[in-house]
């Protein structure tokens, strides 16, 4: 950065001197630097704590002059607790079964609604596209008081479906890709036709490939919102087999009513893992998914 | 089409009229179980919360009474409902500026950073991946007045510990803290895909000017031709704090004496908890009602992106 200025065939008049330049450079790096290694302390502090915390014993996480490192290391009785008090697998299970089948049915209803809106003339759907519209407006909290009524009525409560069902259907990622068709050149669906493909096989054959980066973004945006929702399972769900993991950490900290932190901790840590490992892998994907879902 | 139809070995090639019909059929078949869907869960929902609304429905009950505009009437002098709204207002209003003024921070300063850029945004990024249940009793073991490292270190030197969520002033704040945890990273990838879209001679021309200092750079360049995204980050950040619920349900369930109660808390206790349907229907609308204002200005913003 402090090359280009150096490069230049004049001096640069308000530069005193070169050594100066490089001072003020130091400078700024270090209070950049400074800001940034702050802000990071101030986010990865619970991180940090959780994973320390899981592997302490409970004699040092409830005495009064904490330390940053255990002496005594206590991560099998606490990951053992944690393990064997709930099903924390299962719960870890149960948020892959209910983001898979979300996402499945999503990305199934979503792509050819999406291509029939991008691509398609037929009736009604100017109306269709502002029903869509106005569906992302809303959020999950306003029709969840019908739809567990709903759900009670047909006594279907405490079943994957009543977790998956309000997210069938995403108006969001109908959005999303019918963005991401619209883009799509006509020319390529005409010749198509002319080789005598029907539209089925022209969405999932043809143009679907093409739009794998809108599927893929939006899969990290439906996965992430649903293996960390709380509001819904919360209402349908009771029973802990079924709880999806922010709802089996709820029963988990209810269930030692705040005491044992050790194994606390270590069920956050099992049950944030799995996220966490996935964005660690492929953070480019996560990040350039979020940034695509997010400004829409 | 009528281009295709003008060669002449395309014979096969379906009659402009069926491939009309082709279109039409095949749209209604795609679109149609997405418009089902949507009826069953938006549409019909919402039909059904308007008319639960002017109801007195309990579930369980037996019967049930039209009460007009009663519902909405008793919760404007209900002062429960009156506090979480007021709540929900002030964790907007601390985590608003919060996660979107360090949002924009980070951004600037990692947008010129080239080997230590992906490691920050990986560290910054992590809290919205992570499980935010997990998360906030973490936060509610590292605030705790005596067992956590947060007043450990306040104590080390030599202040009185902070009762962070025991003590009704500090507890939104604290709530708020959080909030704002949970977004600066968001808000910053959002940031940085406005940044990248800057173009980079500006920032040439501006220096040829004159304009050397960063400060300078900023008010000048940066600011002004970020002002989309940032208001778009703002309405965003609005809508998600205005939803705040996970970790008031997690870590103070309201309290201590309702001081941390807040809108969706407050509709999950009277519809799921105490299954008063209709006055849960009549909070559900009016929280709708602000979730639309902040809409209704999300698409004026996206209208004036659109002009930019």
């Amino acid at each position: 950065m402090a090359a280009p200025a150096s490069a230049l065939p004049l001096p640069a008049v308000r530069h005193t001197t070169p050594a100066g330049a490089l001072a003020r450079r130091a400078l700024s790096l270090v209070v950049v630097h400074g800001i940034l290694i702050a802000g990071a302390i101030f986010i990865l502090l619970p991180f940090v704590w959780m994973l320390i915390t899981s592997i302490k014993s409970p004699s040092e996480i409830f005495a009064v002059d904490f330390s940053l490192w255990p002496k005594h290391f206590s991560a099998v009785e606490n990951y053992g607790r944690a393990l064997s008090k709930v099903p924390l697998l299962r719960f870890a299970l149960n948020g892959v079964i209910v983001c898979a089948g979300i996402l499945l049915v999503q990305v199934l209803v979503a792509v050819p609604c999406a291509y029939a809106l991008a691509k398609l003339r037929f009736p009604g759907r100017a109306a269709l596209l502002a029903l869509v519209l106005m569906g992302l407006c809303i959020p999950i909290q306003v029709p969840a008081l019908p739809l567990y009524m709903g759900l009670a009525e047909l006594g279907l409560l405490n079943t994957y479906f009543a977790i998956m069902m309000p997210f069938f259907l995403s108006v969001f990622a109908i959005f999303l890709f019918r963005q991401f068709f619209k883009s799509y050149p006509d020319e390529i669906i005409h010749a198509a036709r002319l080789d005598g493909m029907s539209e089925f096989e022209i969405v999932w054959v043809i143009v679907v490939p093409s739009a794998w980066p809108a599927i893929a973004a939006f899969a990290v945006f439906s996965i992430v919102a649903h293996w960390n929702d709380l509001y819904w399972p919360l209402i349908v769900i009771s029973d802990t087999n079924l709880a999806t993991p922010p709802l089996g950490m709820m029963f988990f900290a209810d269930a030692e009513t705040g005491s044992n932190y050790g194994a606390l901790t270590a069920a956050a840590t099992v049950l944030t893992a799995p996220l966490v490992i996935a964005f660690l892998i492929a953070r480019r994907r996560f990040i350039d998914g979020i940034t695509m879902t997010g400004i829409k | 089409m009528t281009s295709a139809a003008a060669i002449p070995y395309v014979a096969q090639a379906p009659h402009p009229d069926r491939q009309r019909m082709i279109e039409r059929v095949a749209g209604i078949g795609f679109a149609f179980p997405a418009f089902l869907l949507l009826l069953l869960t938006n549409v019909v929902p919402l039909l059904v919360l308007l008319y639960l609304s002017f109801t007195d429905f309990k579930l369980g009950a037996l019967e049930s009474h039209f009460l007009g505009l009663d519902n909405f009437r008793k919760a404007l002098g209900d002062p429960v409902f009156r506090r979480s709204l007021a709540n929900t207002f002030v964790y907007v209003a601390i985590v608003l500026p919060g996660a979107v003024g360090l949002g924009l921070l980070v951004a600037v300063l990692l947008h010129k950073r080239k080997r230590t850029r992906s490691f920050y945004e990986v560290i910054y990024f992590l809290p919205v991946t992570s499980t935010l249940i997990a998360m906030a009793t973490v936060w509610q073991f590292i605030l705790h007045p005596r067992l956590g490292p947060v007043n450990g270190v306040l104590r080390a030197m030599g202040f009185d510990a902070i009762p962070f969520l025991s003590e009704p002033a500090y507890v939104l704040p604290t709530l708020a803290a959080i909030g704002i945890w949970q977004l600066v990273g968001f808000n910053m990838v959002l940031f940085l895909a406005g940044l990248s879209a800057i173009p980079r001679d500006l920032y040439e021309a501006a220096e040829i000017d004159g304009c050397r200092s960063g400060i300078d750079r900023f008010v000048t360049i940066t600011w002004p031709l970020l002002g989309p995204t940032t208001m778009f980050v703002i309405v965003t950040t609005s809508i998600t704090a205005f939803k705040v619920f996970d970790t008031v349900a997690v870590m103070t369930r309201g309290g201590p004496m309702g001081s941390s109660e807040v809108l969706l808390y407050a509709i999950y206790l009277e519809g799921y908890q105490y299954f008063h349907m209709g006055y849960a229907a009549a909070l559900t609308l009016i929280f709708l009602a602000f979730v639309l204002l902040f809409s209704i200005l999300q698409t004026f913003v996206l209208e004036r992106r659109v002009h930019y």
